[in-house]
């Protein structure tokens, strides 16, 4: 038995809401990060989806370029995590908040 | 008799296609990483003491070398390179020629404004350089892979460099949100592309151009471009993807808010021109409301954000806001006009507004101390050049003839009108007119008497004097003789948007009679 096509895209999209939703509601700077790589992870999912059902190659490398992306995005964006923990000794997304909206 | 000719002919064809080699079609962009690595590697070896404002100067030569190679391509048969990967013709050279000069014109500002005692200058320089090879391949681009790949080249660039201050609270924070929020977005704008491949089973422009109206799964396709805008939006600091913007331009250094407020804006403007009217075209019915009200929000959350602000760079970065929203007022045109129109207003914008962070940065300082309006106050008496070009750009942003901004604002309105949208263009004439009032306030500021001493601001040296002298010619001749730009962006909106494709799918939807487009609902999609 296998699995149907769809239910590979609704888990993605699941994924990608969990990822939208914790971006949205957590407070620490880490686990906002973490969302975003989830988002990107869901985004991949749908890639090898599309790539399965089109039997076309472009898909899977594009998965490739998306995890090298997401690991340059990974090394700066804790290098500013870090700045931000020195500077301020708080990882509470609500104490960065130095500039009013 | 007839096939040997046609082979003869292929035959010609290839011979004259490889004369041109493919390294040709990225020659800006190469020449610039090669800049970039020299930067970097040269960086190490100076002494720990020495000044590094000749690697600034190898900078500045890599990226007017780039810009003659960008103009060099004008000679080159417009063509795609590397299996359809970019291509190069008016449109793209157009906009590398703008995005070179926004970082020439940033260099020169960072090389007046950065002291020498300011840690890391060198990697600043590499940094931006590295960002311009992400920026200038967006706008040659023609495959979703590589204007996401070169997107992030580009952020991944602008996050740094707006945390380059890191010793300071502000610009670590800047660097923070810009970072979180612009890898939020990313990820729609990856998801809208995933959703694209999906629906046509390719990702190169032309591909899914040609296999969107036979979808099996428009579904797909319309939810694709609105992530794909969401995306954008974010990156062109659009309401209502805007909230970063304010924060992040009033925390990075001057001289990054002048390149990330113009460079990668003008690049993700190309990039959504290309997306819109050369992949998306069939779609227009359905991104077009959602443009009417990023364009509608954009306008008024901008100017009216800015009425209330106290320091100038918060001031601008709601201006910025605003004058995306002028700008996708160019896109409901629909015509070879209204692109020529957006990609003219672009340029415009980004000239003057490149210029007026030049005048901040040195003012400000590397310290960033003379932010608020009121130490603006007696400028012109203290620094007259200073002053009066601050004063000539904010003219400009408001519109006043003889400078660019005024044609930018009268070929989209017109664009706008011609096309019938006529609410959009009053609500945006009207937002002008807002917006005169809070740059007038810098205005009258800066021309006021002094209230107390001339604050201790250095004389210009030579890279900003030379950097205003750029900015306010551009400025000026974009005002008095627009007529050889506005030809080039003509000329670039041809590339990709033949006229008669678009108005014939305009009259199918009914939008030449005057009429706005009529707004479909969205779960007609499925049909």
């Amino acid at each position: 038995m296998t699995v149907p096509l769809a239910y590979y895209l609704v888990l993605s999209a699941v994924l990608f809401s969990i990822g939208v939703a914790a971006f949205l509601i957590r407070r620490n700077i880490i686990t906002v990060f973490l969302a975003i790589e989830l988002m990107l992870n869901a985004v991949n999912l749908a890639f090898v989806t599309f790539a399965h059902q089109w039997r076309i190659v472009n898909g899977q490398i594009f998965v490739f370029f998306v995890m090298v992306v997401a690991a340059a995005e990974a090394a700066v964006g804790l290098a500013i995590i870090i700045t931000i923990f020195r500077a301020r000794n708080t990882l509470n997304i609500d104490q960065v908040d130095l500039m009013k909206l | 008799m007839i096939a040997i000719e046609q082979g003869a002919q292929q035959v010609a064809q290839g011979y004259a296609v490889h004369q041109i080699y493919q390294i040709y079609r990225i020659l800006p962009e190469v020449v610039l990483t090669i800049t970039g690595v020299l930067i970097m590697l040269i960086e190490p070896l100076l002494p720990s003491r020495a000044s590094r404002k000749p690697l600034g100067g190898l900078a500045i030569v890599g990226t007017l070398a780039a810009l003659i190679a960008s103009l060099w391509q004008m000679s080159l048969p417009a063509g795609t390179a590397y299996h359809g990967e970019v291509r190069t013709d008016a449109f793209s050279v157009f906009f590398h020629v703008l995005i070179l000069g926004i970082v020439l014109v940033t260099l020169l500002t960072a090389v007046d404004v950065f002291l020498p005692e300011t840690e890391n200058t060198a990697e600043f320089y590499a940094l931006v350089v590295f960002g311009a090879v992400g920026m200038c391949l967006m706008t040659s681009a023609v495959e979703l892979l590589l204007v996401f790949i070169s997107l992030e080249i580009s952020s991944i660039s602008t996050y740094i460099l707006a945390g380059f201050r890191r010793h300071t609270g502000k610009s670590t924070e800047a660097a923070l949100k810009y970072f979180l929020l612009g890898s939020f977005a990313t990820a729609f704008f990856l998801f809208g592309i995933a959703l694209l491949f999906g629906s046509t089973g390719t990702t190169t422009f032309a591909g899914i151009a040609a296999g969107l109206p036979g979808t099996a799964t428009p579904a797909f396709a319309v939810i694709a471009v609105a992530m794909i805008l969401v995306g954008l939006g974010f990156k062109v600091s659009a309401a209502p993807f805007h909230v970063w913007t304010p924060d992040v331009y009033e925390g990075a250094p001057s001289p990054v808010v002048g390149l990330m407020s113009t460079a990668p804006k003008a690049a993700a403007f190309a990039v959504l021109l290309r997306i819109a009217f050369e992949v998306c075209p069939s779609l227009h019915v359905r991104w077009m409301p959602l443009i009417w009200l990023l364009a509608a929000i954009s306008m008024t959350v901008g100017n009216l954000g800015a009425l209330r602000q106290q320091n100038v760079k918060r001031m601008l970065a709601y201006s910025s806001i605003a004058h995306a929203g002028y700008l996708l007022v160019a896109f409901t045109a629909l015509s070879r006009e209204g692109i020529a129109a957006a990609i003219f207003y672009t340029a415009a914008y980004a000239v003057t507004n490149v210029g007026i962070f030049a005048v901040v940065s040195h003012y400000g300082g590397y310290e960033e101390k003379l932010l608020s309006i009121a130490d603006y106050r007696g400028m012109a008496r203290h620094f007259p050049v200073l002053g009066g070009a601050l004063a000539f750009f904010l003219l400009s942003l408001i519109g006043i003839p003889f400078t660019a901004g005024f044609f930018g604002k009268f070929y989209v309105f017109s664009a706008s009108l011609s096309a019938g949208v006529l609410w959009l263009s009053i609500l945006g004439l009207v937002n002008s007119g807002i917006a005169s009032f809070y740059y007038l306030r810098l205005v009258t500021a800066v021309y006021s008497q002094p209230a107390s001493e001339a604050p201790a601001v250095r004389r210009p040296g030579w890279a900003l004097q030379l950097a205003l002298l750029l900015t306010v010619t551009a400025t000026l001749v974009l005002g008095i003789f627009p007529g050889r730009t506005l030809a080039m962006a003509r000329a670039g909106a041809a590339t990709y948007a033949p006229s008669s494709a678009i108005t014939g799918s305009l009259k199918a939807a009914g939008g030449v009679s005057g009429a706005p487009l009529p707004v479909t609902p969205l779960h007609a999609a499925g049909q």
